[in-house]
This record gives structure tokens, C-alpha cells and sequence, in this order.
């Protein structure tokens, strides 16, 4: 007992435990939360390029004024899918992929609580994302920009199915989100291993807990917005259509009491993650962790008495303005807390600069400057200039990409090794970090400029005598850069997977109980179930020996694993059909498509998810 | 070695709130729903008398057969509970007799709510008449679609029960879609409230 450590090298190689399937049905059929999540990180990571390389002929197209090298509709479609596919299919599901990994290892289970349900989001978001995208191969992408006010969206503005596409892509997505947010909500509430109380729970852990609570609310209001919205442009409601009396106000409410949560349901999961990696490479405790799990819940709260600080413009007069002026000052404390506990755990710590510290540390910095922009428009008079222009691009690209995005790139480097057993190239990754850095920087910085010099965003082209040029052209290049840092992390990807550097059960000497599992974790996790009685329960060295005589050792017998399905993704593929089916218009056609559900909702329900004769 | 007493917590049947995964996650899923059927309501309360054109809902809405649809509604609830304690103590014909009253009654809503559908037609009300008409049928539909979804389960229990695969230690999944079938009925209590009784 005495030879396993967390030093010892535990890769699928040395240890000699039950073989695995690893064919192509194995994953199409499995249910294992871990693969689910390498499925959800290849997807995100397609996505991301896909919206990437369409960010880039945004750029080409506006590095000169008055420039034709796309035509306006098409710039359109280009900006809206950008935005769509970054925040639905890149940032969340991103962030989806870490929580599928991590949460149950963090917590000490051997799975989420409902493995079927888990593949069955995976794949509909996945469909739903081919199914958003396929607009192109029609001719059809969506056109109305990633908010999709009305009225651009009605039928008189926007005639054709472009942005049925979008209506009823999100709806798809919807499910997806609201059946993660379920599962992980019951998973952390009712699945912890001994002694992991909440207040003991890794912060990632808590980000996530918050984030789902996020998820099941906030998705249905956009839910049913999009419902109103298909319905004003196939059935001929009047939700929307002032011609009728209805009122285009209330999309904009609808959507930004969505909108909003939303915000932090991207941001939250990466201040989970470097809550968890900057105590690591600072050999010391989280300061104030339970402030840090405060702030984070109450951001959660806060994040929705806010929504109408993105409708200054629209003039709902000086009481509603000054109740969402002082809310959204009011959030930022919770976020500036969280700042200085990550700074008071630096301090003092003898600090490591891995590739994932400066993601951490990078995030820091950019974060907080789209803070301090956040701040600028927070106030209204200020916001009515800002409104719109590139100063507000330049604000969320700071705090998405700045925040959202690197802390999951800091998550990447950190918890790669346990995925596969082998480190990512550091030197590839340093070069990935300053590479992004600087293409970052160099893109989004300009744009505050370009913005207050009057730049409209979601405009093809701008004049010359407007005298943006330059800021256009270093946001250009920029892009490309960061473009490069993007292909540097693929590269690096591939090739530390194949022949990255061996990793053992815990190479970072971090503290929580997904690191004391072998790299790669056996696909039931836990041989048995270890008891907790700390926050970082492998940093006291009692814990850690008698929590690792349960982890690490290969059991007698293995534990029983619900079986694979090939139920979800069929049942999947039905949802999907059946949604798309929608743009007919015609309700038999509707009401057909519903049929494939229903029955493959019954063949899932009667088949047993545990092998035979164990009588679940 | 000390863990090896406290290694097999995670049999089946155990959590950490003592509550089963699938309850807890039922009650988030309906927590969801509340925000879900929240913004719907919210909605026919944000455009409650901006309609430009009839007809209006002081024109057409029958409180007393509406009145009448609501308790046929209600009183598949307490058919339900009875369903559950019938599985509970193994007494699985009263339960598929009383899973059966459900559905009838839910028929019977359906069915009366129906024909206030046809009646407001007739009057002129339709999806696009006005913001009115949308919005209450949009919301109200919803609600159908909701019931129908619970009948379509209550119907799979029932074929359950008579297979016998739902014995009392299972009961749950009876307990369950009552969770549902009861949440359906309580918003319908707060439609009726706010849609038909304050007009």
C-alpha cells in the first residue's frame, strides 16, 4: 500500500484493469460522463472554429473603409452566426464539457445521477448545432444578429427561413441546457461522498451548481420567447407585430431576462476553474473560500435585477433606468470581491507560472478591464453614447472571451493530464498563452477606440472620413493572430495526445479528489467511495493516505456502471427532427413529427439502464 | 483501511439528502417549469386590455363553465392521490381504476376547454385577431399541451401497473408523475385566477 502515492506514475498503461471498448459504437452508444465530456469539448472546439473563421472574414471585410469583399447580407449572416455559435455552441457547451468531466470526480461519485439523460443533452446539442449551421448550406443563415430584435425578425423584415433557423436552433439548444442544468443540480445536491459537504465542495463544483440553477431558470424565458417569435412568423400571432398591437419592447425584456443570466452562466464556470487552479500553483489555501461561494451565488441573484441595463436606449424612463444603474454597480462588488481573493491567494504563495497559471493570471488582467468597461456603460447617460458601437464589442469580447474562454483554456492545460494520462506541451502552450495574449489584446483593444469615435457595430463597412482606419486595421490583424493562438492549441492538442509526456495520478500537487484517481480515471472513478473531511482533502497527509488506499487500488470486483444506450442519440435525432420539422408550417406535418419522440421515449423508458438481473 | 465500513454508501438507493436523484431532479425540472409557465402569464398580464380590437375578454369568457372545467380538473388531483396509496399498499386494480378516472377527467377539461375554444372562434377570436388572442392562446394551449403530455404518461403507468412492474417498493414512479399531474393543476389554478376571475 505503501508504493501508491500521487507521485507514481498511473497511466491506462500501468495498471492492468477491465478493458475497455474504444470503437466507434462505444462512444455513440456510451453514457460515461467522462467521454461525454471529450465529446462536448471536440464539438465546442469545431464550433469555435467555425465561428472563428467567420470572425475572420468580419475582420478582412473591415480592415479598409468602404471595402466590398463580402455583400452586406451576407456580413449579416456572418456576424450573427459569429455571435450565435460563439456563446451557444463554443462558450457553453465548452464550459458543459469541463462540468461533465470534473463534477463527479470532484465530488466523489462514479457518475452524474442520470447517465442517460447526460448523452441525450450531449447529442441534441450537438444535432441542434448541425442543424443551426446547415442554414448555410441553404443559402438561409440566420440574418437578425444573435439578439434577434424585433422587428427585424417578423415576417415583413425578414421573409424566408433564415431566422426560422435561429428560432428553432435555439429551442434545440434550449432542451440541451435545461435537461444539463437538471442533471447537474441533482448530481452535486444528491450525489456527494461522505463528509463532502457543500461547504466543502471544490469551487468549480460551486460555479457549477450556480451555473445550472442559472440554466434551468433562465432558459425557459427565452424559451418562450422563441415560441412567441415562431409562432408571430408561422401562425400569424401578433406578439410581437405592432401592426397588431403588440409590442416589440417585450422581445427585448424577454430576451435580456434571459440575456443576462446568460452572461454569467458564461462566466461563472471559468471563475470556477481558476478558483480551483490558482490555489495549486500558489501552495496555499483559497483565501476567504466562503466568501468566494458567496460572491459567486450572489452574482447568480443579482444577475437577474439586471437585464434592462442593455435597454438604456429604449427609454423606459428615469425610475426603471435608475433601478438597473444602481443593480448593475451593485453586481460588480461581488465580481471585484472575487478579484482580490484570487489576488490574496497569489500573494504570499510560492507561486508556479504554468501554462494554466497564466491563462489564470492572463484572465485576471483582460477580465478586469472589460469590468471596468462594464462599469463605464453601467451608467446610462454614459451608455446611451456607447450604445451600439464598438466600445460595447470591445466590453463583452473582454469579459467572454477575456474571462469565459481563458479560464476554460486554463482548465484545458490543468486537467488535461487526468484526461489522458500525458501532459500538453508547455512550451507549445506558453506560446499559445502569449500568442492569444497579444492577438487578443491587439483585436478588441482598438475597438474601444473605434467605438467612441463613433463606429456603429453590426455595419459592413464604415467611411472613410469617419478616421477609424487604423483601429479596423490593428483589430485585423489582431484577429489573425489570435487566429494563429488558436491553431497552436489544436496543434498542441493532437500531439500531446498521441505523445505528450507520461502524467501521474496528481503531477500538480493539487488538492481535491479528482487528483487522487489515476490519469486516466477508470471508467467508474472510484473503486470505492473515499470519505472527505476537509476542503483540500490531499493536502493533509492523513487524509490523503487514507483517502488514497480506496482510490487508488484496483477493486476485486468491479462496480456496476449503467449500461450503454444507443437510445439517446436516436431519441436525439427525433427531438431534432421533430423541431426542424416546425419551419413547414403546416401543423400535421408538426404534429407527425412529434410521433418518433413519443415512441422512442417509450423504447428508452422500458429498457433497463443497469445490466440484467441486478434489479435496479 | 478505516474507510473500507463508510466505501459502499453509494448502494443504490443512497444520497446525500436522503431524497431520491429522481425527486430531487423532478422538483428542479419543475422549478424550470414554474419560470417557463411564469413568463407566459406574464405576458397575458403585460398586454391584459392593450388590445386594439375585439373581441375582449369581458365579451366572451363564460366564468361559470370555465368554473366547471377547473373543478373537473382539480378532482382528477385527488383521483390521483388515491391512485398513489392504492400502489403504495399493492393494490394495483384500484389504481389503475383511479389512473383511469384521471385520464377521464383530464378528457373532460380537455373536452370543455375545447369547446370555449370553438365558442371564441365563432366570436372572432383567433391567433391574430390581437394580442389578446395570442397571448391567451398561446398560454392556455401550452397548459393543454401539458395535460395531454401527463395523460400520455398516466396511460404508460397504468399499462406498467397492469404488467405488474410497479410493485409498492417502486411506487415512486406513481408519486412522481403525480408531482407533475399536481403542478399541472396549480397552474391551471393560477391561470384561472389571473386569466378568468380578475378580468
Amino acid at each position: 500500500m505503501s508504493t501508491i502515492g500521487l507521485e507514481t506514475p498511473v497511466g491506462r498503461e500501468a495498471t492492468a484493469h477491465h478493458e475497455e471498448d474504444t470503437g466507434f459504437w462505444s462512444w455513440i452508444t456510451t453514457v460515461d460522463h467522462k467521454r461525454i465530456a471529450i465529446m462536448y469539448f471536440v464539438a465546442a472546439t469545431a464550433f469555435f472554429f467555425i465561428a472563428g473563421l467567420k470572425a475572420l472574414v468580419i475582420r478582412a471585410q473591415l480592415m479598409f473603409p468602404e471595402q466590398t469583399l463580402i455583400t452586406p447580407e451576407l456580413y449579416n449572416q456572418f456576424f450573427t452566426m459569429h455571435g450565435t455559435t460563439m456563446i451557444f455552441l463554443v462558450a457553453m457547451p465548452m464550459a458543459v464539457a469541463f462540468f461533465n468531466y470534473l463534477v463527479p470526480l470532484q465530488i466523489g461519485a462514479r457518475d452524474v445521477a442520470f447517465p442517460r439523460l447526460n448523452a441525450l443533452a450531449f447529442w441534441i446539442f450537438l444535432f441542434g448545432g448541425i442543424y443551426l449551421n446547415s442554414s448555410f448550406l441553404v443559402g438561409a443563415a440566420p440574418h437578425a444578429s444573435w439578439v434577434g430584435y424585433a422587428t427585424l425578425t417578423s415576417p415583413e423584415f425578414s421573409p424566408g427561413q433564415n431566422t426560422n433557423f435561429w428560432l428553432i436552433g435555439l429551442s434545440i439548444l434550449g432542451i440541451a441546457s435545461i435537461m444539463g442544468g437538471v442533471n447537474f443540480i441533482t448530481t452535486i445536491i444528491n450525489m456527494r461522498a461522505p463528509g463532502m459537504k457543500l461547504m466543502r465542495m471544490p469551487l468549480f463544483t460551486w460555479m457549477t451548481l450556480v451555473t445550472s440553477f442559472l440554466l434551468i431558470t433562465a432558459i425557459p424565458v427565452i424559451g418562450v420567447a422563441l415560441i412567441y417569435l415562431g409562432f408571430d412568423r408561422l401562425f400569424g400571432t401578433v406578439f410581437f407585430q405592432p401592426a397588431g398591437g403588440g409590442d416589440p419592447v417585450l422581445w427585448q425584456h424577454l430576451f435580456w431576462i434571459f440575456g443576462h443570466p446568460e452572461v454569467y452562466i458564461l462566466i461563472l464556470p471559468a471563475f470556477g476553474v481558476i478558483s480551483d487552479i490558482i490555489p495549486t500553483f500558489s501552495k496555499k489555501p483559497l483565501f476567504g473560500y466562503p466568501i468566494v461561494v458567496y460572491a459567486g451565488i450572489l452574482i447568480g441573484f443579482i444577475g437577474w435585477g439586471v437585464w434592462s441595463h442593455h435597454m438604456f436606449t429604449v427609454g423606459l424612463g428615469p425610475i426603471a433606468d435608475s433601478f438597473f444603474v444602481a443593480a448593475t454597480m451593485i453586481i460588480a462588488i461581488p465580481t471585484g470581491v472575487k478579484i482580490f481573493n484570487w489576488l490574496a491567494t497569489m500573494w504570499g504563495g510560492s507561486l508556479k507560472f504554468t501554462t494554466a497559471m497564466l491563462f489564470c493570471v492572463g484572465l485576471l488582467a483582460v477580465f478586469t478591464v472589460g469590468g471596468l468597461s462594464g462599469i463605464m456603460h453601467a451608467s446610462a447617460p454614459v451608455n446611451l453614447q456607447q450604445h451600439d458601437s464598438y466600445f460595447v464589442v470591445a466590453h463583452f469580447h473582454y469579459v467572454i472571451v477575456g474571462g469565459a474562454m481563458m479560464g476554460l483554456w486554463a482548465g484545458l492545460y490543468y486537467w488535461f493530464p487526468k484526461v489522458r494520462g500525458r501532459f500538453l506541451d508547455e512550451t507549445l502552450g506558453k506560446w499559445h498563452f502569449w500568442t492569444t495574449m497579444i492577438g487578443f489584446n491587439l483585436t478588441f483593444f482598438p475597438m474601444h477606440f473605434a467605438g467612441l469615435f463613433g463606429m456603429p457595430r453590426r455595419i459592413f463597412t464604415y467611411s472613410a472620413e469617419l478616421n477609424v482606419d487604423i483601429y479596423n486595421q490593428l483589430s485585423t490583424v489582431g484577429a489573425f493572430i489570435f487566429g494563429i493562438s488558436s491553431v497552436i492549441m489544436v496543434w498542441n492538442i493532437v500531439k500531446s495526445w498521441r505523445s505528450g509526456e507520461p502524467a501521474p495520478a496528481n503531477p500538480w500537487g493539487a488538492p481535491h479528489l479528482e487528483w487522487a484517481t489515476p490519469s486516466p480515471p477508470h471508467h467508474y472513478n472510484f473503486p470505492r467511495i473515499p470519505t472527505v473531511r476537509s476542503r483540500e482533502p490531499l493536502w493533509h497527509k492523513q487524509e490523503r493516505d487514507e483517502i488514497l488506499a480506496v482510490t487508488m487500488p484496483d477493486p476485486e470486483e468491479e462496480p456496476l456502471m449503467p449500461n450503454p444506450s444507443y437510445w439517446p442519440i436516436v431519441l436525439a435525432a427525433a427531438i431534432t427532427l421533430s423541431w426542424a420539422l416546425v419551419m413547414t408550417g403546416i401543423w400535421w406535418v408538426i404534429a407527425l413529427g412529434i410521433l418518433p419522440v413519443i415512441l422512442a421515449t417509450f423504447m428508452w423508458a422500458f429498457e433497463p439502464a443497469f445490466p440484467e438481473g441486478h434489479g435496479h | 483501511m478505516a474507510q473500507a465500513a463508510t466505501a459502499s454508501v453509494e448502494e443504490h438507493g443512497h444520497t446525500s439528502t436522503g431524497v431520491s436523484n429522481w425527486k430531487v431532479g423532478f422538483w428542479t425540472f419543475i422549478a424550470s417549469e414554474c419560470l417557463f409557465f411564469g413568463t407566459l402569464i406574464s405576458t397575458y398580464m403585460v398586454y391584459k386590455g392593450r388590445a386594439v380590437v375585439g373581441p375582449y375578454p369581458e365579451e366572451i369568457f363564460d366564468v361559470l363553465h370555465t368554473t366547471i372545467s377547473t373543478t373537473v380538473l382539480l378532482f382528477s388531483s385527488l383521483a390521483f392521490v388515491l391512485a398513489l396509496h392504492a400502489t403504495q399498499q399493492g393494490k394495483k386494480g384500484i389504481a389503475i381504476l383511479w389512473l383511469f378516472f384521471v385520464i377521464a377527467m383530464g378528457a373532460g377539461f380537455l373536452y370543455m376547454e375545447g369547446t370555449s375554444y370553438l365558442k371564441y372562434i365563432d366570436y372572432g377570436l383567433t391567433l391574430g385577431s390581437s394580442t389578446f388572442g395570442s397571448a391567451y392562446y398561446v398560454l392556455t394551449g401550452t397548459h393543454k399541451v401539458h395535460v395531454i403530455l401527463g395523460m400520455v404518461w398516466i396511460g404508460a403507468l397504468i399499462w406498467l401497473l397492469f404488467r405488474g412492474r410497479i410493485p409498492p417498493a417502486k411506487s415512486e414512479q406513481v408519486e412522481i408523475a403525480g408531482l407533475y399531474w399536481h403542478f399541472v393543476d396549480i397552474i391551471w389554478i393560477v391561470i384561472f385566477t389571473l386569466v378568468y376571475l380578475i378580468q
